[in-house]
């Protein structure tokens, strides 16, 4: 058995930054724990720009994300075991992990820090019906298929879902000499950036079919073709307008979903609107010395904030580690109207990191204008107007120690769109 | 002749929808848009449009296959094809730094390409 001070699962962005800010914080024994062959996570294979603008105040590629934090370990002396997949936690934080040199090894821990990422919803997720012919992928898979294997999954694609990875993966396929006939979009917008749906979409004439989606998949051995369909307000298709658009492979681009296979195994409470754990103002689970930060916390559209976020989860865990942790008077979180969620969960004033608490949120529908309001029981604390929200792009505000001190009960987070509300 | 064009600007997150009339890669009318920035922005993207160009390139070394490179800055747009076209025959030996250049003067366009990850071993 071997015992660390801090285990990090994952070493993806949310694990690298984890890891360097808890050495930076005086963590002695950290080791990153990640199933790949090498480091970075999801950043190896984004390849494109667009990473790092609030972080290094440029903009740079993926891989360079990544290799910013990479080569700053060494000098850090945090141990990193590659190849190696945890298969089992338990809530008294000991891990058991599978590799093929050593076979199954086993990690007590002082403290985790959880750092999986999430994965893509597959065809399975969709019940798209058909049968089940080669041709079929999710965009990520692709990506990694073209930008780190290096060969190309297909030559006429139809691409389904328009986050950012759809659109992105539109642009590698054209430019990779693929022709790529149209993405479709079962909502009336497009769920990836402005940006993206110019500079991946229309610099290349590619199609974007907003209220469509795929009904069928035609061909047994290989995609022959989708058939699409418009649907109406309730997403429900319309048949009479379906049509048929020959292509050899389909590229699904319908979400993520946070992988926590292994937090569930350790009992900590979860948040159904995020399909992660819940956690505090330091990032901790529920489950007492166990933290969480990155995409297996929730999902998120910037990679900048994915640091932060792990630099908190370093620092509580720091924090963890030098005080052991006596009662503290907590705050319940609580997304009310237009908001899919707010993060944290919950806030313990006594132990919070900064003067600042930096709250994240999603709202459930595009806005023009909206009204951000925090309540507690003896009213509002803060007030905020917000013009183009969208349910892609994440809401972030702060609130000061004291501005949380003085809410009683709870803090409810209410975003109004104005002037809709009078109209209803 | 003037011609008439949409650019979306994508400077912020409203994404005005600018019509701009043009004469001769010259502009004659701009409508649609709400500020400074996006007004230069779409000046830039109707006279001399640029991108970065992302791609990858073979890279010599054992269980490896691609290398991740881009352009040091942005290069006409109307030069993707052909820059992709040059990065095709270009091959790299490990031990690779990020920064390295991998392509010099990509297409003409006096921008190198350069590695966007470090490879060694
Ligand atoms: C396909 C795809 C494309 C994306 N494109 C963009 C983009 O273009 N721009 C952007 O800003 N964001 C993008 N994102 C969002 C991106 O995921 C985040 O910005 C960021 O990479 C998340 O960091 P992370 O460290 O939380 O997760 P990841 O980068 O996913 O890292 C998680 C790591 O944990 C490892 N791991 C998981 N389970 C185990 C286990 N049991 N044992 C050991 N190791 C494990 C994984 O191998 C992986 O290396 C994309 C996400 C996906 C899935």
């Amino acid at each position: 058995m071997l015992y660390k001070d801090l285990v990090i699962i994952g070493g993806g962005p949310a694990g690298l930054a984890a890891a360097l800010e808890a050495a930076e914080q005086g963590v002695k024994d950290v080791m990153i724990v990640e199933r790949d062959s090498g480091l970075g996570g999801i950043l190896q294979q984004c390849i494109h720009n667009g990473f790092g603008l609030h972080v290094f105040k440029e903009e740079l590629t993926g891989p360079e994300y990544a290799q910013r934090f990479i080569d700053r370990l060494d000098n850090a002396g945090i141990e990193v075991l590659l190849d190696t997949m945890v298969i089992e936690i338990t809530p008294d934080k000991r891990i058991f992990a599978v590799n093929s040199e050593k076979g199954v090894l086993e990690i007590q821990a002082k403290a985790v820090i959880l750092a999986m990422g999430c994965r893509e919803r597959t065809r399975g997720a969709l019940n798209i019906p058909g049968f089940r012919p080669a041709g079929i992928f999710t965009a990520g898979t692709a990506q990694r298929y073209v930008n780190i294997e290096g060969y190309m999954p297909g030559k006429e694609v139809v691409i389904l879902g328009s986050g950012d990875i759809g659109l992105i993966m539109a642009r590698r396929f054209t430019l990779e000499g693929a022709r790529v006939k149209c993405v479709l979009e079962i909502m009336p917008y497009s769920n990836g950036l402005t940006r993206n749906v110019v500079q991946c979409l229309e610099d290349y004439g590619i199609p974007l079919r907003l209220s469509h989606t795929v009904i069928d998949i035609h061909g047994k051995k290989r995609v022959e073709g989708v058939t699409v369909a418009k649907v109406d307000e309730n997403l429900k298709p319309i048949l009479s307008t379906a049509e048929f658009i020959s292509c050899d492979t389909l590229l699904l681009s319908v979400g993520l979903i946070p992988e926590n296979e292994l937090t569930k195994m350790t009992g900590a409470d979860f948040d159904a609107n995020t399909q992660g754990p819940m956690v505090n103002q330091r990032m901790e689970t529920s489950c007492e010395g166990i933290f969480a930060c990155g995409n297996v916390l929730h999902v998120h559209d910037l990679v900048d904030f994915v640091t932060m976020e792990a630099k908190f989860a370093a620092r509580g865990a720091a924090q963890y580690l030098k005080e052991k942790d006596g009662p503290c008077r907590k705050m319940s979180v609580i997304a009310g109207e237009g908001l899919r969620y707010v993060l944290p969960h919950a806030v313990g004033v006594e132990k919070m990191l900064d003067e600042k608490q930096n709250f994240f949120m999603r709202s459930i529908k595009p806005m023009k204008k909206a009204r951000l309001s925090i309540q507690s029981e003896n009213g509002t604390i803060k007030t905020r107007m917000l013009s183009y929200v969208k349910p892609s792009e994440m809401i972030n505000i702060e609130l000061n120690k004291s501005e949380i001190s003085k809410a009683a009960g709870h803090l409810k987070f209410i975003l109004q769109e104005e002037g809709a509300s009078d109209e209803r | 002749m003037s011609d008439k064009k949409n650019v979306t600007c994508i400077i912020c997150p409203v994404g005005c929808r600018i019509e701009v009339e043009i004469e001769n890669g010259n502009i004659l009318n701009l409508s649609g848009y709400r500020c400074r920035r996006s007004l230069q922005y779409v000046k830039d993207e109707v006279t001399s449009p640029k991108r970065i160009l992302t791609t990858t390139v073979r890279l010599k070394a054992k269980g490896a296959h691609v290398l991740p490179v881009r352009t040091r800055a942005p290069i006409p747009k109307s030069l993707l094809k052909e820059a992709m076209k040059e990065l095709k025959s270009v091959s790299v030996a490990i031990p690779v730094k990020m920064g390295d250049v991998v392509l010099k003067d990509v297409a003409g366009t006096g921008v190198d390409v350069v590695a966007s990850r470090s490879w060694t071993e």
